[in-house]
């Protein structure tokens, strides 16, 4: 059996499948569904200083092989997440780990500081790449100086292992993950979601309350195959790849241009159980190829 | 809240854009215990880029057949794919989804108002009622006749009240015009169809001092209140239509304000 473990910082994964932050809740919603301590982590809902509601209905549109959503960050404030939200979750066999978004490089810090005493919290994703909301969130993420200002300040104040989640929407994503990495960021995790639209041709009306949103599901996979790629020869730090995943061959494929480990995002959506199904099939891959552990084969392409 | 392969037991066409669809569990497995007014994600079979899940309400649940009912309204790519399968043909449903329609509790007369495809639930609806002793009244409406679906299937549950817009069946107009609404005094409305029907009706309800339960189909990705994408902004905020719905009290919903 092929060892499936991986280390992204200070953290071991019991193996390279997590799922992505906003497609999978508090963990809690996919309890029918399956083993939550079948994956290697789960990356939990966006999660701010303050409590926010959210942007206007209609929030999602379906494009081909892919969806648009602008939720807006809708979330109850990190207070709300520490005494009632992580109660619930810190006992699964897993590593929980929460997506941190703000509006100001002080949001971001003293959310990170609230999280940082939390015993079964080993990890954060810095969220500087958020397309739908009006101030910050991606605006952190577009530069090299503010991305490195946010992670720099919140690494003084969160020891454990901190992971910054990139933004496809730039000219050069590996300035961005070089600028984190020099920052301090233990790990990228790449990409959030593409900045797109739709219009309904009958009322001629946006198919978003906000106009634009973020693409995300099989659509923008080869792209974000290509950032992983791309950044893998950028930076020394591990990478966690994602982007349209929907089973296994995709997950060897990020695997392939570089990532360590792997989220599943969207389309939790529409197999619940497609982050096992992974694991499993990751596992089985490895084994009919005679790979002793999933670390042997991260950015192991074979040119051509 | 389960995902599960069914067979297509039948398929009939109601109209040009309706269908009728019966399902069973593949391995015969039991079904858990659904109640009116409840959904199941239907994934869509052999169309690569139609991406998410199709919600669809449970229309009645057949124990004796074990059969669950899906009217599936032809509305776009993903539902066109569901409706042209045949019997023997296999969908894969998350079941059952969201909450339910309140069953009342004490006698009283009450009336299921549908419009178009937003009967489907109705049915499931005053089926239970009738099991529980209560005898509900329907106000069912389309566009014209071919337009309401189910009358014989309603027919056995209660008086059925019909309007259609061309007057071809019933009175002519919308539901809320109809003359029972002021001929009769109901203790309780229940409703499902197109927003702005349902708005009207809430509006007569609440204007008349009756209670009104309604059922939304705002669009949705997951349907289990992973995504936040369905949210139906209420008197406590933003909530997800999929989980705490998709039945509202319409004292809950921000439609009248």
């Amino acid at each position: 059996m092929a060892e499936l473990n991986v280390q992204i910082g200070d953290l071991r994964l019991k193996n390279p499948v997590m799922t992505a932050s906003g497609t999978f809740g508090y963990g809690t919603e996919y309890t029918d569904f399956m083993d939550l301590g079948r994956l290697g982590g789960i990356f939990v809902k966006g999660t701010t200083l303050e409590p926010r509601q959210g942007n206007d209905y209609p929030r999602m549109a379906e494009t081909p092989s892919g969806m648009l959503n602008s939720v807006g960050l809708q979330n109850k404030g990190v207070d709300y997440f520490v005494e009632h939200l992580y109660p619930k979750i810190k006992d699964y066999d897993t590593h929980m780990i929460v997506n941190v978004s703000g509006s100001s490089v002080e949001d971001y810090v003293a959310c990170a500081e609230k999280l940082a005493d939390l015993e079964k919290m080993p990890a954060i994703e810095l969220n500087i790449s958020c397309p739908n909301v009006k101030e910050g969130g991606m605006a952190f993420g577009t530069s090299c100086q503010s991305a490195a200002e946010v992670t720099r300040r919140v690494r003084k104040v969160f020891p454990k292992t901190l992971i910054v989640k990139l933004s496809p929407n730039v000219t050069d994503i590996t300035e961005i993950a070089s600028a984190v990495e020099d920052a301090g960021a233990d790990s990228v995790s790449l990409v959030n979601t593409f900045l797109g639209m739709a219009i309904d041709v009958e009322s001629r009306k946006p198919k978003l309350s906000t106009i634009t949103g973020g693409l995300s599901g099989p659509c923008i996979k080869p792209i974000a195959l290509r950032m992983v790629w791309q950044v893998y020869h950028a930076v020394k730090i591990p990478i966690i790849g994602m982007g349209g995943i929907c089973n296994w061959q995709d997950a060897i494929e990020f695997i392939l241009a570089g990532a360590t480990a792997i989220q599943v995002g969207t389309y939790n959506f529409i197999d619940p159980m497609a982050s096992v199904k992974i694991v499993e099939g990751v596992e089985a891959y490895l084994d009919r190829h005679h790979i002793a552990s999933v670390e042997d084969l991260v950015g192991k392409m074979n040119y051509l | 809240m389960k995902v599960r392969d069914f067979t297509i037991c039948s398929n009939t066409r109601l109209n040009d854009r309706n269908h009728l669809i019966k399902v069973t569990p593949v391995d015969n497995s039991p079904l858990p215990e659904m109640f009116p007014g409840q959904f199941v994600q239907i994934l869509v079979p052999n169309s690569p880029h139609v991406f998410l899940r199709r919600p669809i309400s449970i229309n009645f649940v057949d124990e004796k057949q074990h059969e669950i009912w899906l009217l599936v309204q032809r509305v776009g790519e993903g539902t066109d794919k569901i409706a042209t399968l045949s019997a023997g043909d296999t969908l894969n449903m998350i079941f059952p989804l969201g909450n339910s329609f309140t069953l009342p509790t004490t006698k009283g007369s009450f009336l299921l108002i549908g419009g178009g495809v937003g009967t489907a639930p109705l049915l499931f609806l005053g089926k239970r009622m009738r099991e529980k002793g209560f005898e509900p009244e329907f106000l069912l409406g389309g566009r014209s006749e071919k337009d309401i679906l189910q009358r014989d299937d309603f027919e056995p549950l209660g008086t059925l009240y019909y309007t259609t817009e061309d007057g071809s069946l019933g009175e002519k107009g919308f539901v809320t015009q109809h003359p029972i609404l002021q001929q009769k005094k109901y203790d309780f409305i229940y409703t499902c169809g197109p927003k702005p029907m349902m708005v009207a009706v809430a509006r007569l309800a609440q204007e008349c001092g009756i209670g009104c339960e309604a059922s939304l189909e705002n669009l949705m990705a997951c349907g289990f209140g992973a995504c936040l994408c369905c949210i139906e902004k209420t008197v406590k905020g933003n909530v997800c239509a999929c989980t705490e719905g998709p039945v509202f009290n319409i004292k809950e919903l921000t439609w009248l304000n």
